[in-house]
């Protein structure tokens, strides 16, 4: 490989890995508290495709409010759904929740096929995103290297509200015990209300980096980044800000190298995330920066 | 007044139980022979029966055993493609393989169905012990993810270039040849049903269940937790391979997109709604999603009042009922239709005698909740 393409796959890869960096940390907060894989994560971010289509082809809204719109829109659908479909299961087993989020992810998939049809939409241009760069030889679209700095940023900021904030440290006390914070006085159902924001406005933003380059948005579109994301939270440590994007760039990172330097195996490269996720699971279950937790009986 | 439940002499149950049996029986003759329904109910019943199948051994393992396993869409793509590879005619099999030729280690390799849906069956077991070494060491959502991701390695590797002499990738394979009658597929899958109960019922199925209840206190007690779930965990790979041969003979032809985690949602649906840890319950919803499916075309279909088109009338809506359907039953009735129950005479007679006595209790005004059954300890 030359430096050139090393380069590209370099730039490329790092884009992918911010992009579910993103979406990593939603499902690392929603499990944190609630001990829940909100299957329906991937999906919400599928829609949150959707949003943004409506909103530039069909109401020809300018870039910035198109942010703004599909933003609150997506933190709608997220917050809805905890409200619906995981509030009045919280006392119940653990099967019936992921049952639930599994229900959940499943309605979305066919309701977005039944309502924007399951042939795939083009993504639309949003302002300056898409025009391409060029930096030496290696050029891409200016989302790709936007996407790492927005990352990074608001990486900081939610390190800030989780660690120097009342609301973080209320965040901290509910998924170190829920029934201790209870009693404590913290209003669990708003710290939960408020976890699905981040997560889910972090899902909309991701959903705009990650599209852009991306020609198509389909109803299945969501599932296998979804998924991928998840294994990126256990990679770093699953309830772990820092540890979610770094799984989320060595899961970008590893599959953008992969097709780069074998590209015979690109069929196998939704594969080997999980081979990785099957590898880390059993050396090292708590994964990168998790800590490690008793089991209790 | 309180309700009495009153049980059947042994007699009066075999009696009923040979009698349905027989019932059994003559409908599949009837409908077999085209005596009722058409050939569109035929379809319907044999999709009932494959899916009960595949249920049943999914319910083994997340109903009975407590392991949340998402991977039997993977398993049952396994079974189809031993069956298709091994059961399509010589004869028709340049056709199939008309873009890559068939390796030549299996292209003069035909057999008789049975013997290819017993392999399928192994194929789908083996790949279950394989993977079931690291991932039942896996926690309950780890573990669904785990499997989740394994029945998506499965289909990647089918429709993956290398894979093309033997599976026709993303062609898929198709000209398997169905089944002679409606026989064939009912008394596959009972036999499995059956095997399965047998398996609930035994020492192995009581172990299953105390580790649903408590893995802890099972370990405490000296069940072997690797083994029984290893062992829940393939012989419900087993099964799922042999319900996806049966598939792949029912559908005739077959591709990876068909194994996709949508499958396994469905079945998990139909689990759901027959009760998690209730066999009699899954083949009941089987049945009535399998049917249901069908009948709920019509919502796919346009219609008009007049000449006013109705919007809402078109291709999607049937799925997107059945999702809100799942979501009902996950939220609303929990249990299912009949929790960790099974269908028993006893069981029907006292819900037959209980209607009148309720009906006679609402004319007499007597809304007490409390008292409303003596039930003895089955």
């Amino acid at each position: 490989m030359d430096q050139v393409t090393l380069f590209q796959n370099l730039v490329t890869g790092v884009s992918l890995g911010s992009a579910y960096a993103l979406i990593a940390i939603g499902y690392t907060m929603v499990y944190g508290i609630l001990r829940l894989i909100n299957f329906a994560h991937g999906d919400i971010f599928m829609m949150a495709g959707y949003f943004t289509i409506f909103a530039v082809s069909s109401f020809g809204m300018p870039w910035y409010i198109t942010i703004l719109f599909v933003t609150v829109v997506t933190v709608i659908l997220g917050v809805t759904i905890e409200k619906v479909a995981y509030r009045p299961l919280r006392e119940s087993p653990r099967m019936s929740i992921m049952i639930s989020a599994i229900g959940v992810s499943y309605l979305l998939v066919n309701s977005a096929t039944y309502l924007f049809t399951g042939l795939p939409r083009a993504f639309p241009q949003l302002g300056f995103l898409q025009k391409v760069y060029h930096i030496g030889d290696v050029s891409a679209p200016i989302v790709t290297f936007i996407t790492p700095v927005v990352t990074i940023v608001i990486l900081f900021v939610l390190l800030y509200l989780v660690n120097f904030t009342k609301i973080g440290m209320a965040m901290r006390a509910v998924s170190k015990d829920f029934e201790a914070a209870r009693l404590m006085g913290i209003e669990i159902n708003k710290i939960i209300s408020i976890t699905f924001v981040i997560g889910c406005s972090l899902a909309a933003i991701s959903a705009i980096l990650y599209f852009s380059p991306r020609p198509m948005v389909f109803p299945f579109s969501g599932f296998m980044p979804g998924l991928k994301c998840f294994v990126a939270a256990v990679l770093g440590g699953i309830g772990n800000i820092p540890g979610a994007v770094i799984g989320g760039f060595i899961i970008g990172l590893a599959e953008t190298f992969l097709v780069g330097i074998f590209p015979q195996l690109t069929g196998y490269s939704d594969a080997f995330t999980f081979v990785l996720l099957i590898v880390m699971l059993l050396f090292r279950p708590t994964g990168l920066l998790g800590e490690k937790i008793a089991e209790k009986v | 007044m309180a309700f009495e439940y009153k049980r059947l002499n042994k007699t009066t149950k075999i009696i009923l139980t040979l009698l349905l049996i027989a019932g059994c029986i003559v409908l599949t003759y009837m409908l077999d022979k085209g005596i009722i329904g058409t050939s569109y109910t035929v379809r319907i019943v044999r999709i009932s029966v494959i899916y009960a199948l595949i249920g049943v051994s999914m319910n083994l393992v997340n109903g009975f055993t407590g392991v949340f396993s998402l991977g039997q869409a993977g398993f049952m793509a396994i079974g189809a493609y031993t069956v298709g590879v091994l059961t399509i005619p010589l004869a028709s099999r340049p056709n199939v393989y008309y873009l890559v030729p068939i390796s030549e280690k299996i292209q003069d390799l035909v057999m008789p169905f049975g013997v290819a849906l017993i392999i399928g069956g192994i194929f789908a077991a083996i790949f279950a012990a394989l993977i079931g070494t690291p991932v039942l060491r896996l926690k309950s959502d780890y573990l669904a993810i785990a499997t989740l991701g394994f029945s998506e390695i499965v289909r990647a590797i089918i429709a993956n270039n290398q894979m093309w002499p033997i599976t026709n990738g993303s062609l898929g394979l198709k000209s398997i040849p169905t089944f002679p009658s409606l026989f064939i597929p009912v008394i596959i899958s009972t036999v499995g049903i059956a095997f399965m109960v047998l398996l609930i019922k035994s020492s192995y199925g009581r172990a299953f269940k105390a580790i649903r209840e408590d893995e802890v206190a099972a370990e405490a007690m000296g069940i072997n937790l690797f083994k029984h779930k290893g062992l829940s965990f393939i012989i419900s790979a087993f099964f799922a391979g042999v319900g996806g041969g049966l598939l792949a003979a029912h559908l005739t032809a077959i591709d990876s997109n068909q194994f996709k985690i949508m499958v396994t949602y469905e079945l998990l649906l139909i689990i759901v709604l027959g009760g998690l840890g209730s066999v009699t319950g899954t083949v009941l919803s089987s049945f009535m999603i399998c049917s249901g499916k069908e009948l709920l075309r019509w919502f796919d279909l346009p219609h008009s009042i007049g000449t006013w088109k109705i919007p809402i009338f078109r291709p999607g809506l049937r799925m997107v009922i059945f999702s809100l359907l799942l979501m009902t039953v996950v939220l609303f009735w929990r249990r299912g239709l009949m929790g960790r129950k099974e269908f028993s005479w006893d069981g029907i007679y006292n819900f037959l005698r209980r209607w009148p006595w309720r009906v006679r209790r609402l004319i007499r005004g007597d809304y007490s909740k409390k008292q409303e059954e003596v039930t003895p300890n089955a």
